[in-house]
């Protein structure tokens, strides 16, 4: 009896404390959720409103060879965003954490202010930064290497670029904690025992800062699936990932149920990402989860 | 006594760290092939500068290290033939014991089937034979200590480095660590330089412990020397309890000097002083003496102040003229009279008759204007 009652006396302040939370998870997050779920069974009307007629064909349709050549485009891009910002982003870490570590704080903020700036607006930078009457195309004509102004932009290259730019330091901020973690006398120990540099760093810094890698690959990865306005900005619109595709539908293509097939495809590429990466042995905290 | 070999030869070497003062100062150390020398010394005197020095971690200021002969200085870790067992371990958590062990084996390319066969005879000689498999988070304190030992032996160095090696285990793993390292020297006649401030560590476990306070070298000796004759004040109240008289040196007659200090006089056996000069006098409490007469060559007296019994040994304070408190050790049964004065005496040769070069030559004076 008397535990009954505790238990009853400890009910209202949870419920209290855990409440708002869940309500707002329930709204924010499950409830839309669930309805674009819901959408991927609709059609079609002729007038484009959405009808309710339990059909699979916005499923279908996903296997189209254009969505399916996008598709692999996308992934493309993020690969090789992802190994860019690997390659690019470790020496940096690398640099912050061991080696400038007296001006640590600057170097690091040097990473994180760029984030205080609205992404879209240091794309449309990149732009006319390169455009065909851009500062790089006046500089170079200037000096008269080359004579016509070049076309920089829209390309899978400049898409990278801008998506490298966007999201290094999502893949620079947990290799940095990952180094910074490392202790030194492991490399000592590594050198102590007759290591020269590059197999200490294959051997003991590589795999006790893959962990940072992971989880900075997974924090660049999937956002590049979805930034269709880099794509749109920088490709011209002639090679998109698969956020244009579902931007498309719901803008232009006016065409719901199909985006909504298309964003549960994304979820299910995330999640399924998310999985490897905890199957793996990944970090969950450095995600941000 | 048959002619030892220097293996390691440290020769005028300072170390200053960036904004920092001298560390390591005007360092002259020979360690002898196959022994046990301890570095003593209390904390930040720059014990594991000059230890990451001989290892390669730490550039050397001025001066010159060799091993075996040669010139390290500008040979980086991994080309020098000295291993270092860290103090924090430092073991690679993504690998098993074995491939732990195994590291500077793999690093030499050397072929698998030797490679087993010596990690595992390793393992035996630390005693872990079956922990190859574990990781070292499934590991005890004292078990990762072993594999950091099999891992730095491995290479089979001339040298083992050991910084603080039993520091982080608890007192009675830190003992039975202690007979086992040094058992496993023995065993393997490999040449040891250990790090420790712990004194009776040092003591119990050293062939010779080299001092240091404070970046300078004070005394190097066997633990008898050491406790026997300490060459410095620092090293007098450092190892061991003592008594130190500051004074100047009354008169000498072949080996016996007489030392004036505040409260009276005072003998003890030395070569090497001149009347006038300024002197500390170690007396160790167990070898202090007392008598209800004045006994020759020795003027202080003293009033009890305190007894105590620890066991079987009785430990007493007494008090000079001049308020400066004297510690002896008695065994139990041989109280000192609580009432009235005595004279304190020793043998010559239980008092040590040291130099005062540093600043207690002012204490000193002090003494002598007052006396
Ligand atoms: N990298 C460094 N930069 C500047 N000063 C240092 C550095 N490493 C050590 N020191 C200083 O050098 C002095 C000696 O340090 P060291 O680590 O050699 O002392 P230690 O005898 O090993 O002390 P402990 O017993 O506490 O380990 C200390 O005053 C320390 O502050
Ligand atoms: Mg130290």
């Amino acid at each position: 009896m008397k535990k009954k009652k505790n238990f009853r006396g400890n009910t209202l302040p949870a419920l209290v404390m855990v409440g708002p939370v869940t309500l707002w998870l329930l709204l924010l997050v499950a409830v839309p959720l669930i309805y674009v779920v819901f959408m991927t069974f609709c059609s079609l009307d002729a007038n484009y409103n959405l009808v309710f007629t339990f059909t699979l064909d916005n499923y279908k349709r996903l296997f189209d060879a254009n969505y399916v050549q996008i598709y692999a485009q996308s992934l493309l891009i993020a690969f090789s965003t992802t190994l860019i910002c690997i390659i690019a982003g470790y020496p940096f870490a690398f640099l912050i954490a061991r080696v400038f570590t007296k001006k640590k704080a600057i170097l690091y903020m040097l990473v994180i202010i760029p984030f205080w700036t609205n992404s879209l607006i240091r794309i449309y930078g990149w732009r006319t930064f390169l455009g065909s009457s851009g500062w790089l195309n006046n500089m170079l004509t200037k000096l008269h290497i080359i004579s016509e102004p070049a076309e920089f932009l829209f390309n899978r290259g400049t898409i990278i670029l801008g998506m490298v730019y966007c999201l290094i330091p999502y893949m620079i901020l947990p290799l940095y904690t990952a180094v910074e973690k490392l202790d030194k006398s492991m490399i000592e120990a590594s050198k102590d025992l007759g290591a020269k540099g590059p197999a200490t760093f294959l051997k003991v810094i590589l795999p006790m800062t893959a962990s940072g890698i992971f989880s900075g690959s997974i924090m660049v990865f999937i956002p590049c699936l979805g930034y269709f306005f880099v794509a749109d900005i920088l490709g011209g619109g002639k090679s998109d990932v698969i956020g244009n595709l579902i931007e498309r539908q719901f803008q232009s293509g006016n065409n719901w149920p199909l985006g909504a097939a298309l964003s549960v495809i994304l979820i299910a590429i995330t999640l399924l990402l998310v999985k490897i990466y905890q199957i793996c042995g990944g970090d969950m905290e450095n995600l941000g989860v | 006594m048959e002619e030892k070999k220097i293996i390691v030869e440290i020769k005028n070497v300072n170390k200053v760290y960036q904004g920092t003062n001298a560390v390591v100062k005007d360092l002259n150390l020979n360690v002898y092939e196959g022994e046990f020398l301890t570095l003593l010394g209390s904390s930040g005197c720059g014990k594991t500068t000059t230890l990451r020095m001989i290892a390669g971690f730490e550039d050397i200021t001025s001066g010159t290290i060799l091993v075996e002969g040669e010139n390290i200085e500008d040979k980086e870790p991994f080309e020098r033939n000295v291993n270092t067992v860290f103090q924090t371990y430092a073991l690679f958590p993504h690998m098993t014991v074995f491939d732990n062990v195994a590291y500077g084996l793999k690093i030499k390319k050397k072929p698998k089937g030797e490679i087993k066969t010596k990690v595992m005879e390793m393992l035996e000689l630390v005693q872990l034979g079956g922990f190859e498999k574990r990781y070292p988070s499934q590991l005890s304190g004292g078990q990762k200590q072993r594999v950091a030992i099999a891992r730095a032996l491995i290479n089979q160095p001339r040298v083992l480095l050991l910084d603080e090696p039993l520091g982080a285990l608890d007192l009675k793993l830190r003992k039975q660590m202690q007979l086992e390292l040094k058992r496993l020297q023995r065993k393997l006649k490999i040449t040891f330089i250990y790090v420790t401030h712990d004194q009776e560590e040092a003591l119990s476990m050293s062939d010779r412990i080299a001092i240091m306070n404070d970046g300078i070298l004070q005394q190097v000796g066997t633990p008898v020397e050491i406790y026997e004759q300490p060459a410095t004040r620092f090293v007098a109240s450092f190892i061991g309890e003592t008594n130190l008289f500051d004074g100047a040196v009354s008169s000498v007659d072949g080996d016996k000097v007489s030392v004036s200090i505040e409260s009276g006089v005072i003998t003890g056996k030395g070569t090497d002083f001149k009347v006038g000069e300024m002197v500390a006098v170690s007396v160790r409490p167990e070898r202090i003496k007392y008598s209800v007469r004045p006994v020759e060559g020795f003027t202080v007296p003293a009033a009890v102040k305190e007894q105590v019994y620890v066991g079987s040994v009785l430990k007493t304070i007494v008090v000079l003229p001049n308020g400066n408190e004297i510690r002896i050790e008695r065994l139990a049964g041989e109280e000192l009279p609580a009432e009235g004065m005595v004279y304190l005496y020793w043998k010559d040769e239980d008092a040590k008759i040291i130099h005062s070069f540093d600043n207690n030559i002012f204490a000193a004076i002090d003494n002598i204007q007052l006396a």
